[in-house]
């Protein structure tokens, strides 16, 4: 009888993840992907919605166009997972039962802790927060825009610096800057969380005349009186408020009792399993590691998580390890862009932005939709990565 | 030493910059004025981060404590 693995969520990793196990395991093992809309979205694009650059179109397709043929798609939410029993429930009633478990369950947008978020602020971590917010700097005439973050983890750390760059250009091109700032409001005492490539872009912040107010972690908005206010104590008036909501893992995680109390997944940095539990993994944004929540963490993980099912299906020893690797790229604005990859070991050395890392990303951009979920991205040069299981590895391939 | 006193002990050893200083935010945000927040780092940036925004935010660090192989912060919340 084959192998049953079951994967929540059709994002990037899952769907990778999926494609990968199917090609590897062929008919030892039947496949499902869980995913409660069918639609695959390619998050990174959202920005570029916002800022009137593309259309929502280009940036969502159908989830069963991305699969193997013999991975099968059940669109239906996940409510309940019994580890113990090996089962999923679903919201429609029904329930699947599996061997192997992959949760690429993502992260949920908790627009609702702010008081007042909703009612005063826009985004652009949603395609509809994305839409609403290019309908209203259409509007835009000039004024004061604040761009701030309401909570650490969240997904894609550069986003919220990618956006003032590319925000005060929108605004020079359509001649308003000079009646406009921008400010971003970190609530840490840099740019963002990655240091290094903090000290690379604030100055580029500096010279663009884009403000930067540190340790402000956004507590409550008023929409009325335009003003927005930190944990710190401080407050800040706005004609335009952009917010990246705080995150949580999803509702299914915390039902089950699998996650802390964000509803994180603890999670093995090494193999990706999920503590105490041999035969469910975790991945992408849906873990409690301490690395970037972004598409390209689910990326290089989902090779892992397949390999590793793989080895326990054909009761080999394991072969991989995830090593923390990330690679994401940010955009400057004016066509140029810096790189930033790193992982557990080494911290990025990210370049002075240019116009190949610009191509790069667009090119990528362009590529994302006949490469990523299928595994046809070739491999890049990466740093050692190195695990509790190298030692065992080592022994199998002797 | 201000163990008996502290309310929540926060072990954020291993975890890289800037996780300790956003567990002990977190905590400061979910807490009430009073309370006493342990917080244990391994994290060399958290000896400058942690007070540098406990002076910004207005509370009041109780005790540093250097160990072999991580600091031991106690916080008050005041407001």
């Amino acid at each position: 009888m084959p192998a049953r693995v079951v994967v929540l969520g059709g994002g990037v990793g899952g769907t990778l993840a999926a494609n990968l196990l199917a090609k590897q395991l062929g008919r030892d093992a039947k496949v499902t992907v869980v995913d409660p809309t069918g639609m695959h979205h390619y998050q990174p694009g959202y920005l570029y919605v916002a800022l009137g650059q593309a259309n929502g179109r280009w940036l969502v397709r159908d989830e069963r166009t991305l699969l193997r043929r013999e991975v099968e798609l059940v669109i239906d939410g996940a409510v309940r997972i019994h580890p113990d029993a090996g089962t999923v429930q679903l919201e429609r009633g029904g329930s699947l039962e599996w061997d192997y478990l992959v949760l690429a369950t993502g992260a949920r947008l908790m627009h609702e802790q702010i008081p007042g978020l909703v009612e005063g602020s826009f985004g652009f971590y949603s395609l509809d927060d994305a839409q609403r917010l290019r309908e209203e700097l259409r509007r835009f005439r000039g004024g004061r825009i604040l761009v701030g973050v309401a909570g650490i983890p969240y997904k894609c750390p550069p986003a919220p610096v990618e956006f003032v760059f590319m925000l005060e250009e929108h605004l020079r091109k359509r001649g308003i800057r000079e009646r406009s700032e921008v400010t971003l409001l970190s609530p840490l005492n840099r740019a963002f969380t990655i240091e290094q490539a903090s000290k690379v872009v604030q100055p580029f912040m500096e010279e663009r005349g884009i403000g930067l107010t540190t340790f402000f972690n956004v507590e409550e908005v008023d929409p009325q009186a335009h003003v927005v206010s930190s944990l710190e104590g401080e407050k800040a008036e706005y004609d335009l408020l952009v917010l990246i909501p705080p995150h949580h893992g999803q509702q299914v995680i915390s039902d089950s009792g699998l996650g802390d109390v964000s509803g994180w997944l603890p999670t093995d940095r090494y193999t990706l399993q999920v503590q105490d539990r041999e035969r469910v993994f975790a991945m992408g944004d849906a873990t409690n590691l301490p690395i970037s929540k972004s598409g390209s963490t689910a990326h290089f993980e989902a090779p892992v998580i397949a390999s590793r099912i793989a080895s326990l299906v054909r009761g080999t020893a394991p072969k991989t390890n995830y090593g923390g690797r990330v690679m994401c790229f940010l955009e400057t604005g004016n066509r140029k862009a810096t790189v930033l990859r790193f992982d557990y070991e080494h911290p990025p050395t990210p370049p002075q932005p240019n116009l190949l890392w610009h191509s790069a990303k667009w090119m990528f951009n362009r590529m994302y939709w006949e490469t990523v979920p299928q595994g046809r991205i070739p491999d890049l040069p990466k740093a050692r990565e190195k695990g509790p299981d190298d030692e065992h590895a080592d022994r199998a391939n002797a | 030493m201000t163990t008996a006193n502290v309310t929540r002990s926060i072990d954020a050893r291993g975890m890289p910059c800037p996780g300790p200083l956003m567990s002990l935010i977190g905590a400061i945000r979910e807490g009430t004025v009073g309370d006493m927040i342990e917080v244990l780092s391994s994290d060399e940036g958290s000896k400058t981060d942690i007070p540098a925004w406990i002076a910004k935010a207005g509370h009041e660090i109780v005790e540093v404590v250097q160990e072999p192989d991580h600091a031991r912060f106690v916080i008050r919340k005041v407001r």
